[in-house]
């Protein structure tokens, strides 16, 4: 998994491996005059196809008036139960569709069944160990699953990853992330490319700061130093506290 | 892993590309931003390969590091290791990305049998 720090050591290696690799070319191109091998040019995006999709699913979620939330965190910084939570206050005002991605089991759908959302579960362990994240096909294979022309909001809960969900455009409107306290004031400074891709960061678990020994000054300064725009709110969904705030923030989405 | 479904994509394109001749090096750039561990990719390039016609090719990756431009001042600097998106000079906060974010096939290598196909 690319931690930054651990990837710019690699970063270092790659650059002296691709000297190596230069080297070698360059002996192969030698041989390769004679034998008729050749480089071509490709300049191709990893990512186009996946973005593709991605596109096709914003388009489909426009088509049907719904707005789509790409939810992301860590394992156990209470996505499942902020949630349980918004769709315990939004059920009967928002028409929401959850589509839960999750390496193996049912257990989070199973949590959010019986609170008046339509959920599609997708099970990503079809992948080699199971995948890290949700792609833009895995989210449209889920889509034909969702009444979406009678929802007004898709919730996309991701799977608990730090690092790979963020690099997947899935065809969402928006992107936020559940960071809980228990984490430490650090993690901005180490998966930034997670906090730096989301626009909104519910800062969870805020019933515990009289236990913990938490900085939020010390947090709120990391996570502007790598998303100086990101909207914040301190939330307990267990306690409910700012929970509303969130709901309010679900429904001005543009 | 996230890996591994990364050279599931390199894998299609670069098949497409090469048009039914022999692939011996796919050459990719990345950039700092994309948390790709280029000794991952490799390791999982040899997997996703093995037993199919690109078995035998290798990855190589050029790593690019991130850099950030300051809208107010202009100021150009590497984000760095400990990663800061405020302008190092003015302290300014509406910075672009002018690096970093790269992730793509530049060429392959080819080998002589095949030229035909």
């Amino acid at each position: 998994m690319g931690r930054f720090h651990r990837h710019d050591d690699g970063t270092a290696h790659a650059h002296d491996d691709h000297a190596h690799g230069e080297d070698h070319a360059h002996g192969e191109d030698h041989s390769g005059y004679q034998t008729g091998a050749e480089r071509v040019e490709v300049l191709e995006r990893i990512f186009g196809e996946n973005d593709k999709t991605a596109a096709a699913n914003r388009a489909e979620f426009a088509a049907s008036g719904v707005r789509a939330v790409n939810l992301m965190s860590s394992p156990g910084a209470g996505k499942t139960t902020l949630l349980r939570e918004t769709l315990t206050r939004l059920a009967d005002r928002v028409r929401v569709g959850i589509i839960e991605g999750d390496i193996e089991t049912s257990l989070d759908a199973d949590k959010l069944a019986g609170f008046g959302a339509e959920v599609a579960l997708i099970n990503t362990g079809n992948g080699f160990g199971g995948e890290c994240h949700l792609d833009a096909p895995m989210v449209r294979s889920a889509l034909p699953r969702l009444p979406l022309a009678d929802l007004d909001l898709v919730l996309i809960e991701n799977v608990g990853n730090l690092v790979c969900p963020a690099e997947f455009d899935v065809g969402e409107d928006a992107r936020a992330m559940v960071y809980a306290i228990t984490e430490g004031e650090e993690k901005p400074l180490k998966y930034p490319v997670m906090f730096r891709s989301c626009g909104l960061v519910v800062v969870n678990k805020v019933d515990l700061l009289p236990y913990l020994g938490f900085d939020m000054e010390g947090f709120l300064g990391n996570l502007r130093k790598v998303n100086p725009a990101a909207e914040v709110m301190l939330v307990s969904a267990r306690t409910g506290e700012g929970v509303d705030a969130w709901c309010d923030w679900l429904r001005a989405l543009p | 892993m996230h890996e591994l479904s990364i050279c599931s994509s390199i894998a299609d394109i670069a098949r497409r590309r090469a048009a039914g001749r022999t692939i011996t090096v796919i050459n990719v750039r990345v950039g700092q931003l994309r948390q790709i561990v280029p000794d991952t990719l490799v390791y999982c390039w040899s997997l996703i390969s093995e037993e199919t016609a690109l078995a035998g090719s290798r990855i190589v990756v050029e790593s690019v590091p991130a850099r950030i431009r300051c809208r107010s001042c202009q100021h150009t600097a590497d984000v760095g290791d400990l990663p800061s998106f405020a302008c190092a000079a003015c302290g300014g906060i509406d910075v672009e990305i002018v690096a970093g974010e790269e992730f793509l096939i530049t060429s392959l290598e080819l080998a002589e049998e095949g030229v035909d196909g």
